[in-house]
């Protein structure tokens, strides 16, 4: 079953706080962006049921919001999710030819998962890094002007990271 | 050198903590406000010193400001909008991770001004890790006692929330950020009402971007008078510019919009000159949803003047013939680059970022995608040129909020001056997945009109 630790949902509370009496839903952005932390990186039905329920709101007014911001996902990936973007001045310093070169390496494509279900592919829209390109976005942080030899490094860096943790 | 307002202490070790920003003579701009101000005369400097919006629309900031409805007993709200998302613009990340008690110092002097005792950064959710760094911000000035209750003593109080948004570019229009803020998907509103009249849970709210916000507090430190002074005409003050595409040092620089295009480009101090000794192709000198260039009209105005880095000069011969200054993202295209690929991924982008609200957008931003795909890959026909200049005009114009508008703009724009290398991608079909058309007759001069 879905649920918060009393950690995570005395977080929620925190954040709902911020908003004034009554609006309550103005806190479903940040709460479903917890939700995805903390259950698999992406949202079910029962998660998105679940938060509905703590905001005291209607399950469709959940749906509508995840189905419509680009970075709640909607189905499992992987644990480490590689979202290049394609815009104007990434394509300009090559991102396509690094979007290449990643599916070449872990043989996959965009929007698939590998098959150990560590990495997946996503290509994104400007997310403002242009002076830095190429450019994705891992977990919280950006990884700026992309070689071939830097995606190598991160594929390396993600694994030894997995087997630590493992 | 150009004056710098924003970024002079940028470069100060440590200047991201509050002791060092304080040291550096931060936050005096609270004290002379709340001590010795009333809000009205704060909005009065900032009318004064004729600060436009930075987020693209270049709006007076202080007339904005003096719209706010003020009801009795209804509370008002400042909403900063942090959710830069036009592609080549990467300004507001930068003042944001760098400098994030010069936005924290404005916010609370232009609370002050409108009387928001609760304000919101909206933040895009792609810069995931600047939250912390404007929470800690937020805390550590709250200690000093400038944020929270009682500020200085003087008896205003003021919360500084951050909000994160999802992923949606649309959210950096006023009206889909307040949707969005509300806990909705980002559909802008229509308006009327403004949000100054009714905006974030049906309260008067004013909508600035970061840049606007942080240039109030060196309005009010050298006087809103003093900050007119500095550049020319109606483009007062100093702009972020942040540089990026084919050029030798991408980046984020200020300006004092009084240098001109070419400098910008091929000075040191700024660009650099254009990458691995290329020849300027195009620019987009505003962010992607402004006009494109080609470098001999970037450079000089169709009169023959030498093109300025301000909001007058950059669009200088309107549309036909000039650009915008737009949010300040600068893409620079060199003589490798293809312009009908480029165009392509502005196409895409639109699409990806339409609501779908207003079918003009909805159905017009996929069908350009589609089209320019067509072309790119050598299967277009003569004809879709005329389809894309026909679809791009029903577009604009016809919809809720301007991203109908800056979906039509880039497009319309490259056909506009680069017709030729499109009739070029439909006539070679084979040789235009190969090579690129190249830098063509874009950086010839210009001819001149003469009477």
């Amino acid at each position: 079953m879905v649920k918060f630790s009393d950690e995570k949902l005395k977080k929620v509370d925190e954040i709902v706080a911020r908003y004034p009496a009554g609006k309550q839903k103005s806190a479903l952005l940040p709460v479903l962006h917890l939700a995805q932390e903390e259950f698999g990186g992406w949202l079910s039905v029962e998660t998105m049921d679940y938060v509905a329920t703590l905001l005291k709101i209607e399950p469709i007014e959940v749906y509508e919001v995840a189905t419509f911001y680009s970075m709640y996902n909607l189905k499992p990936v992987g644990r480490y999710m590689f979202e290049v973007c394609q815009t104007g001045p990434c394509m300009l310093r090559g991102s396509d030819e690094i979007i290449d070169y990643i599916k070449k390496k872990l043989g996959i494509g965009v929007g698939e998962v590998t098959a150990d279900g560590l990495f997946s592919l996503k290509t994104v829209e400007c997310l403002g890094a242009c002076g830095y390109a190429p450019m994705m976005q891992l977990g919280k942080n950006f990884r700026e002007h992309l070689t071939p030899e830097k995606v190598d490094a991160i594929i390396e860096e993600c694994r030894r990271t997995a087997a630590a943790n493992n | 050198m150009g004056r710098k307002l924003l970024l002079e202490k940028a470069n100060v070790p440590g200047i991201r903590g509050f002791e060092v920003y304080r040291r550096e003579g931060g936050y005096t701009s609270v004290e002379k406000a709340l001590r010795n101000m009333t809000p009205d005369q704060v909005t009065e400097e900032v009318k004064k010193s004729g600060l436009r919006g930075r987020g693209g629309a270049g709006f007076p900031t202080g007339m904005k400001w003096s719209f706010l409805a003020k009801p009795e007993g209804v509370p008002r709200y400042l909403v900063c909008n942090a959710d830069e998302s036009e592609p080549g613009t990467f300004k507001d990340r930068y003042l944001m991770e760098f400098l994030p008690h010069l936005l924290i110092e404005g916010l609370v002097v232009s609370s002050y001004a409108l009387g928001s005792k609760a304000t919101y950064i909206y933040i895009r959710g792609e810069y995931a890790w600047i939250p912390d760094i404007l929470e800690a911000a937020i805390e550590e000035a709250r200690a000093a006692g400038f944020v929270g209750k009682n500020i200085l003593g003087t008896g205003f109080d003021c919360e500084i929330y951050v909000h994160r948004g999802a992923g949606a570019y649309i959210c950096g229009e006023e009206t889909a950020l307040i949707e969005s803020l509300e806990g909705k998907r980002g559909n802008p509103r229509i308006k009327p009402p403004f949000p100054a009249v009714r905006g974030v849970w049906d309260c008067p709210t004013v909508v600035n971007n970061v840049e606007t916000l942080a240039a109030v507090v060196p309005i009010i430190n050298i006087g809103g008078e003093e900050y007119s002074k500095i550049g020319v005409g109606k483009s007062t003050g100093t702009k972020l510019i942040s540089a990026c595409g084919n050029i030798n040092k991408p980046g984020v620089f200020e300006i004092d919009m009084t240098i001109s295009v070419e400098e910008f480009i091929y000075s040191d101090e700024y660009c650099g000159g254009i990458a691995n000794g290329k020849r300027l192709k195009a620019c987009i000198p505003g962010g992607s949803s402004v006009p494109i260039l080609p470098a001999n009209l970037l450079l000089k105005t169709v009169k023959g003047e030498k093109r300025m880095m301000n909001y007058e000069s950059l669009s200088d011969g309107g549309f036909p013939k000039g650009s915008m200054m737009g949010s300040g993202g600068f893409i620079v295209l060199d003589e490798d680059q293809c312009v009908v690929r480029h165009t392509l991924t502005l196409a895409r982008f639109y699409r990806h970022e339409s609501c779908g609200q207003c079918s003009p957008c909805r159905e017009g931003t996929g069908w350009m995608e589609k089209i320019l795909k067509n072309i790119e890959t050598g299967k277009g026909k003569k004809s879709d040129i005329d389809l894309l200049w026909d679809i791009q005009r029903k577009i604009e114009g016809n919809t809720i909020c301007p991203l109908g508008d800056a979906a039509a703009w880039p497009v319309a724009a490259a056909i506009r001056h680069f017709r030729d290398e499109f009739e070029w991608h439909v006539e070679n079909p084979q040789e235009c997945l190969v090579r690129n058309y190249g830098l063509a007759h874009y950086a010839d001069p210009l001819e001149v009109a003469t009477a």
